[in-house]
């Protein structure tokens, strides 16, 4: 494309779009406000960088679960609410199992396993951290994610399944049944409080000289760092390298076709389950151990933040879900440097708003499933 | 008559609305006032049960027929109702509330009346529906749908910031010739701690309009030498609401009704049937949709302000998608696509899984001697150690107000798998003016219902 003609699609863009008038304007206003900002030494370069450096975890977490979400919203084409339940109860049971790795026999099997609920034992106290205690956090990643791998083939199979021709906001409604069902037996086995999951004070951590100050980098963000891009890859080649991921597409694309074509495609369906279930179960494990705290509403919390990574990535591409999340996390958490920090969430969900407008099929459009 | 007959005509009289609604309505309100009777409630218990069932089986029936014009007329997947709720009873409190000066310790509002409050919690709701329409509407259902459930928790974040909390109003408006002095110095959305509801009482307000306060207050007088003794007001007033809101449904069916019939309605039955060949036709579909959206978001705010107008105060947390959810339950519980319908759906979701657990929950208290629960699970699985179900009995019990969200999900659930289309769905209206249904039965287009020779319309 020439530059001309470049600038005439733009220019028409222009006129015909109020909108994205609208939107160039407000990123040349935080442009100059960031700029002015940092040059006044209003904002200071460690908070920013802080600020980036927690929504670059943010948005791996988000990312981490997106892929799942993003996976089956292609193949399956709905929009599954209970997503995040599905991350919650990952975490419950991954940290019921840290929890009771650590704190074996000297406290009751029931209360560890129940994550201490109403306050019978503390993460504190057991000294839940990757340093203090690896073993029960790897183990306790890995039975979140098997937790909800379970979750999730379960209820697919009695859910999903039966009405698996029906439309996709009819299985958008189901799953919303699906949310509210699986979140009120999560408050009702694990209890309503939010509960300390980690023993905060012992994490190491160290802190990065930036230009003129430092922000602070713990054990439990390496850890997440590492977890995340060594899941992402995997999955990365487990897509180039089985002939999953082509069927994958296929199913997409049409089922019927693909059906045709010799695809098993309920199979292909329950192994889209377990990649995503078990990535989404370990994200929301490490969410928890990231950010110490576990409630029955975190997942909800976060659900979303995920759908919108998802559909600012587009729908069905693994990389999408990743970058989208990136992108949202930082939305989320570098946006409190131009608004109030209440509306750090509500900038993310505006960015995806503004991407369905102009981008409703995502960004990294056209690169579906791998 | 043979049996079959019987059961024709049963089937028949079933097939009249009034009687269905009547039948429904009065099956509730039945099992409520045995359920009262097993509480050993008087006459003032009795009247109060009544008035709660009563107010929420109008609240739900009013958002459920709402949404019904989004969902089951024009097939927009709104699930950010919730949002447009807020709106309106944000809005009015703001107008109304008394204002207070300088240096007060709470947010105060303009102090207009009432009346005029509720029309600017509507006008605003219903902008704000434009606001959300204009882009979305051009969307995929489920995009719309993340993006309405988005705009509900901005809302409800902007309710919750610190931002918003209080607003310092300049002493002299200048408005291009006119300039006044509003007497409101502190306005705002309250924050966290959200707004004390202290204008007027709006039942006082409704009957002072209409002249009936003063008759009121003589019979609240009367009742209370006569039928209650000590205090009757309160008592009296819910049951009045209850019969205000139940008026309100009734206006809304009305006016959905009509619009329904109307070729508006039938263009939105086109849009949500086909919206391709609505617009081959010549129709303005998005005009047809954004007019529709901001209709139904209006009577949300209507809605919301109804549902918590009476309350004391509002809060942030109230405005939850939760609130959404339930009623969308609400709907496909009655049937999209039917007014009457909607409206059932609301009274059942009302009566039977709203609040229908926590009088279980009562019953089951009042009929057996119970022990104090348990704290948390782990003591309620306890007692299967030593074969005691007791524990966890009670501590299902106890938790019955997060159960219940649990047998809604399990109802939505076993709705979307057996029956889909509601109660009352098959009676969805078609985008025709004339009947479909070919006379004999058999061959119709678009009217399931005509097959199995149910109702014709």
């Amino acid at each position: 494309m020439s530059v001309s003609e470049t600038f005439v699609r733009y220019r028409r863009t222009l006129s015909e779009e109020p909108l994205a008038i609208g939107v160039i304007l407000v990123a040349l206003w935080m442009v100059w406000s960031l700029v002015t900002g940092l040059a006044s030494g209003g904002i200071q370069i460690s908070s920013l960088a802080s600020l980036v450096w927690d929504g670059l975890l943010r948005g791996l977490i988000i990312g981490l679960a997106g892929i799942g979400l993003s996976m089956t919203y292609s193949i399956l084409n709905f929009a599954n609410f209970a997503h995040g339940d599905y991350l919650t109860s990952g975490a419950f049971a991954g940290m019921g199992a840290s929890y009771l790795i650590a704190g074996i026999g000297e406290n009751s099997v029931g209360a560890l396993l129940l994550v201490g609920a109403g306050g019978s034992v503390f993460g504190g106290a057991l000294g839940i951290g990757v340093t203090t205690a690896p073993i029960a956090v790897v183990l306790g990643a890995l039975v979140a994610g098997v937790a909800a791998i379970v979750l999730a083939l379960a209820i697919d199979r009695f859910v999903y399944r039966p009405i698996r021709d029906e439309s996709g906001i009819a299985l958008l409604i189901t799953s919303i049944g699906v949310a509210f069902a699986l979140r009120y037996l999560l408050q009702f086995v694990y209890g309503a409080g939010v509960r300390g999951t980690t023993a905060a004070g012992s994490v190491p951590r160290i802190n990065v000289p930036a230009i003129d100050g430092t922000f602070r980098v713990t054990a439990h963000d390496i850890s997440l760092i590492v977890v995340a891009a060594g899941l992402m890859l995997g999955v990365h080649l487990l897509l180039q390298r089985t002939k999953l991921g082509k069927a994958m597409r296929a199913m997409s694309d049409n089922e019927d076709l693909a059906r045709i074509t010799g695809i098993p495609t309920e199979q292909v369906i329950r192994t889209t389950w377990i990649v995503g279930a078990g990535l989404t179960g370990v994200a929301g494990y490490m969410f928890v151990l990231w950010k110490g705290t576990l409630g029955f509403n975190d997942g909800w919390l976060l659900l979303l933040l995920v759908f919108a990574a998802v559909i600012l990535g587009g729908i069905g591409s693994i990389y999408g879900a990743i970058g989208g999340g990136i992108i949202i996390g930082l939305t989320a958490s570098v946006s409190v440097i131009w608004i109030p920090s209440e509306f750090g969430r509500a900038a993310a969900f505006m960015v995806m708003i503004v991407i369905l407008l102009f981008k409703p099929e995502g960004i990294f459009s056209g690169r579906t499933t791998a | 008559m043979s049996t079959s007959d019987l059961r024709g005509r049963f089937e028949g009289l079933f097939e009249r609305d009034v009687t269905l609604v009547l039948a429904v309505l009065g099956a509730l309100y039945l099992a409520y006032i045995l359920a009262g009777v097993a509480f050993g409630y008087g006459l003032r218990g009795q009247l109060n049960s009544i008035a709660n069932l009563t107010f929420y089986v109008g609240v739900f029936g009013m958002m459920a027929l709402a949404l019904n014009l989004h969902w089951g007329y024009t097939g927009l997947f709104n699930i950010g109702i919730v949002g447009f709720m807020g709106i309106g009873i944000y809005v009015t409190a703001l107008v109304s509330k008394p204002p207070v000066g300088d240096g007060a310790a709470q947010v105060g509002g303009f102090g207009l009346p009432l009346f005029v409050g509720v029309i600017a919690g509507v006008v605003i709701a219903g902008l704000f529906g434009l606001l959300v329409a204009l882009p979305a509407l051009r969307l995929r259902a489920d995009y719309l749908a993340i993006v309405t459930v988005a705009f509900s928790e901005i809302v409800r974040f902007t309710m919750m910031s610190r931002t918003f909390q209080t607003f310092t109003v300049p002493d002299t408006i200048d408005l291009w010739v006119v300039s006044f002095d509003p007497a409101a110095d502190t306005v705002g959305l309250g924050g966290g701690g959200g707004l004390i509801l202290n204008y007027t009482n709006p039942l006082e307000a409704l009957l002072r309009a209409l002249f009936l306060w003063d008759p009121y207050l003589g019979f609240v007088s009367f009742v209370e030498a006569s039928v209650i003794p000590n205090n009757p007001k309160p008592v009296l007033d819910g049951l009045l609401y209850g019969v205000v809101l139940i008026v309100g449904v009734g206006l809304f069916y009305l006016l959905l009704s009509r619009t329904g019939k109307s070729p508006f309605g039938r263009v939105l039955k086109a849009i949500r049937e086909d919206e391709d060949v609505a617009n081959a036709l010549g129709k303005d579909t998005d005009r047809f949709k954004l007019t529709a959206f901001v209709l139904g978001a209006a009577l949300m705010g209507l809605g919301g302000i109804l549902w918590y107008s009476g309350r004391g105060s509002i809060t942030p947390p109230s405005f939850r998608p939760n609130i959404t959810f339930f009623i969308w339950i609400a709907l496909i519980i009655g049937g999209a696509g039917s007014n009457t319908g909607s409206f059932l759906g609301g009274a059942i979701f009302a009566g039977v899984l709203y609040e229908g657990p926590r009088y279980f929950k009562n019953l089951v208290e009042t009929a057996f001697e119970l022990g104090d629960a348990p704290r948390n699970f782990g003591e309620a699985m306890a007692g299967f150690a030593s074969l005691d179900p007791m524990p966890f009995v009670l501590y299902t019990l106890d938790s019955v107000s997060q159960l219940r969200l649990v047998i809604m999900g399990v109802v939505l659930i076993w709705l979307m798998h057996n029956r889909p289309e509601g109660l009352l769905g098959h009676r969805k209206e078609t985008a025709s003016s004339v009947d479909l249904a070919r006379p004999g039965g058999g061959g119709s287009t678009g009217n399931p219902a005509a097959a199995d020779g149910g109702d014709e319309r």
